[in-house]
């Protein structure tokens, strides 16, 4: 069930992504997408009643193997890390799309896009 | 970009080394709690975007030019590669690979300690600069935006 | 002794660093590393040609670590990779001083090489998708690196419908990794050999063709290229037409189709639908149109159909159990049609650009006669026309031959029509293109032309020798069995992937 709210607020991205007609709302719609994305991906991870998955000097019996209980407990780290590196990337793709943002509204002087149009064909 | 007031300013003064102390904090400990290299170069970032926005565009970029911004972001990059391929000293199939831990730390056990983990936190480093420098260009470089300039090539 | 595979990842990401550092007063000294960087790893793609190997970065065993995998459709696509980046960097020494910021440029240029290289190398589906961004956020800005206005325009489009494609992808690999625990390509492809697709994972291999599908500019999914690949500088155009749509668009989605979901009657149907439609909406949007570079970018949307074609007759004939023979034929025909269309097709936008940088325009109606001031580049154009209209002996006809062969002899007989149609509508666009270039009158403003020669005629000679002689590649038994039948190989097999891959590790 989380899931389909997931994939929902992905079509909502998409559509903003799609139908708005403002550059400044269109990168918004993109930014709303990669976030659903990055939801999605904590999700699957998550273990109903876990804990986080930072080991501590209790969870190290004498051998220094891990006990069995913290598996047992603790969510997926493995997803975390995907999200860790998936938000670094939506930053560096917003911070340029951002950026032709503002050098195309000091060439055309407008964010509309149905009035930036000059290829055609 | 023109400052803010009196009061903002000499506040900020004092918080913004605060702030710069924590993102040490976060870079430093990357192994052991969470946060590593680039939440804690974001933090890094966030100081002297505080800087930027109490005391002014011109303020900010005389105490970090765009240009030693520009070189740190290069040196952190230059310093991540340089421990990347220090591997390769240790044999083959060993690019990345964790050499201080393995070769000279394997008997020990260093486990919760600050100095342990073996690359992980030079890696750490080598992040936050590069994610502290970059951040710092971008805002800089943005809030170049003068909503005056629009009106120079309307056709 | 291999070389160790992380350096073609390593050092072009070393040099995109690096160059900045020298700025504008060292140019020239920034452009002589950045050749020689190239040329590097040139000779390095050649040494792996015939060889395969797993390389653990890290030393940690593979479900655990990340792991490159280099085989022979890695080593194909790495020396393809190789060859049109040394053709691209060599023309951009002397193009690319019309602009300013020239080290910028030869930074996000190795950056966008070391993405594609990490991308056809990777093991990992996450890590494929990591350097899948880093190219992709590298060509954007050099979509609009001139920051004139249609640079600006055809970079926003491209940006948005890029990020489109990698939320998708993304979206996939989280499906992907829910269904079956793991990131490992080989891992999972042996997961789904013994548990078969759920709904789930036919949900993530429909968003991974839509978003691959997005990348490699197919019909449905094309819209973006045709104001991407004009506007950007020329020796950008010719490596985003030439590899990035290869590398990130095509490659990912073969190795993913074969190697790791397994093909299936529908799949084969629905590439079989996507190459004949790029391949027919290409070219007729191409034959109408007055811009040199949009037209050209009109025909890679129709070759990239012939690729898809090609590859999806293969798993037709091979889902169906037919003759293993013509499904190995098929899909020669379609990776050698791969690698003949990144050369012919970078040679004919870098023939482009020498022309805007000589005249100043692009619009055919506004040139003309220019076989007498500019004798070099009609030669390098006529060489490129000629190969990609099908014309013997250069190396577009016999990738064409092998492909309408290999349908004819499985019973395809109209697609075997539609593909010659295709062809002779290409040629009628090239001898149009001719025709108002090079033929007729020159006007008067465009009599001070001079040749470009230097770097940038050495540039465009390489890639026409490559033209002429790529034939025997087909043609000459020691070459086809050491460069493309290997290729080949890896996708007939299909879970033999993963099966090699899982028993070298133990």
């Amino acid at each position: 069930m989380p899931y389909a709210l997931c994939f929902l607020l992905f079509i909502i991205g998409l559509l903003c992504a799609v139908v708005k007609k403002n550059m400044v709302k269109i990168i918004i719609g993109l930014a709303i997408m990669e976030y659903a994305v990055n939801l999605f991906l904590i999700m699957l991870g998550y273990r109903a009643g876990g804990t986080a998955p930072i080991i501590s000097p209790t969870d190290i019996n004498p051998e220094g193997a891990l006990v069995p209980e913290f598996t047992l407990s603790s969510v997926d780290p493995l997803p975390q890390a995907l999200v860790l590196t998936s938000i670094v990337i939506g930053l560096g793709t917003l911070a340029l799309m951002v950026s032709i943002c503002i050098r195309t509204y000091e060439k055309y002087g407008t964010f509309d896009i149905t009035q930036i149009r000059r290829l055609q064909g | 970009m023109k400052g803010m007031t009196v009061i903002v300013k000499t506040v900020s003064s004092w918080t913004k080394v605060l702030i710069f102390l924590f993102g040490i904090y976060i870079v430093l400990f990357g192994h052991l709690t969470p946060g590593g290299g680039f939440a804690g170069g974001v933090i890094l970032a966030c100081s002297y975007v505080l800087l930027l926005l109490a005391y002014g565009r011109e303020f900010a970029e005389k105490n970090l030019s765009l240009g030693t911004a520009s070189k740190l972001d290069c040196a952190g990059s230059l310093l991540f590669a340089a421990i990347a391929l220090t591997g390769f000293l240790y044999g083959s199939a060993s690019f990345f690979y964790n050499f201080i831990q393995q070769e000279y730390l394997a008997g020990h056990n260093t486990a919760f300690k600050l100095v342990s983990a073996g690359i992980i936190p030079l890696a750490n480093i080598a992040i936050g600069l590069k994610v502290g420098a970059s951040l710092f260009m971008i805002v800089i470089l943005l809030s170049a935006f003068r909503p005056e300039m629009s009106g120079r090539e309307k056709e | 002794m291999t070389v160790p595979l992380p350096v073609f990842v390593a050092i072009p990401l070393v040099m995109a660093f690096f160059l900045p550092l020298c700025g504008d007063r060292f140019k020239r000294l920034a452009t002589f590393l950045a050749n020689v960087a190239v040329l590097i790893l040139l000779v390095l793609a050649i040494t792996t040609i015939g060889k395969s190997c797993s390389y653990k970065v890290g030393r940690w065993p593979i479900p655990l670590g990340i792991n490159m995998v280099l085989d022979g459709l890695s080593c194909l696509l790495l020396l393809t990779i190789s060859v049109v980046s040394t053709a691209a960097m060599l023309f951009s020494t002397r193009y690319m001083e019309q602009y300013t910021a020239k080290s910028k440029y030869l930074s996000l240029f190795m950056l966008m090489l070391a993405g594609m290289n990490g991308v056809v190398l990777s093991g990992d589906i996450f890590n494929v998708f990591v350097f899948l961004e880093i190219a992709s956020i590298a060509s954007y800005a050099l979509v609009g690196f001139g920051c004139e206005h249609e640079q600006l325009e055809a970079s926003f489009k491209y940006a948005v419908l890029g990020s489109v494609a990698s939320s998708l992808i993304l979206f996939a690999i989280g499906l992907v990794y829910g269904n079956t625990g793991t990131l490992n390509m080989a891992y999972i492809s042996q997961a789904i050999e013994t548990r078969g697709l759920n709904h789930g994972l036919t949900f993530a291999l429909a968003m991974f063709i839509t978003g691959f599908g997005l990348k490699a500019a197919l019909v449905p999914f094309h819209a973006w290229l045709p104001d991407a690949h004009p506007a950007a500088p020329a020796p950008i155009s010719a490596m985003l037409s030439g590899v990035l749509i290869k590398a990130l668009g095509v490659y990912v989605l073969v190795r993913l189709l074969f190697n790791v979901f397994g093909i299936s009657e529908t799949i084969s149907w629905v590439l079989i639908v996507l190459g004949v439609l790029s391949m027919v909406v290409g070219v007729f949007l191409a034959v109408g149109q007055w811009d040199f570079k949009r037209l050209l970018a009109y025909h890679s949307i129709s070759q990239m159909g012939y690729v898809v074609l090609g590859i999806g007759l293969g798993a037709m004939i091979l889902v169906r159990k037919g003759d293993i023979t013509w499904a190995a034929l098929a899909i020669l025909g379609g990776l050698f049609h791969l690698v003949n269309h990144a050369v012919f097709k970078s040679l004919l936008f870098l023939t482009s650009g020498s022309i805007e940088m000589a005249t100043g325009t692009r619009q055919l109606k506004q040139l003309g006669g220019l076989s007498t001031v500019m004798p070099l580049t009609r030669a390098n154009c006529a060489i490129a026309s000629a190969a990609i209209a099908g014309v013997p002996p250069f190396n577009g006809f016999w990738s064409k031959l092998i492909l309408v062969i290999a349908a004819v002899g499985s019973g395809f007989y109209t697609l075997a029509a539609v593909t010659v149609i295709v062809s002779l509508v290409t040629l009628i666009s090239f001898l149009k293109v001719h025709r108002y270039i090079f033929l007729g009158e020159l006007p008067d403003n465009l009599r001070q032309c001079r040749e470009n020669k230097g770097t940038m005629f050495v540039a465009m000679a390489l890639l026409a020798v490559l033209c002429l002689t790529m034939g025997a590649l087909v043609l000459v038994p020691s070459l086809k069995a050491g460069i493309l039948d290997p290729a080949v190989a890896v996708l007939i097999d299909r879970f033999e992937y993963s099966a090699k891959l899982l028993a070298g590790s133990k």
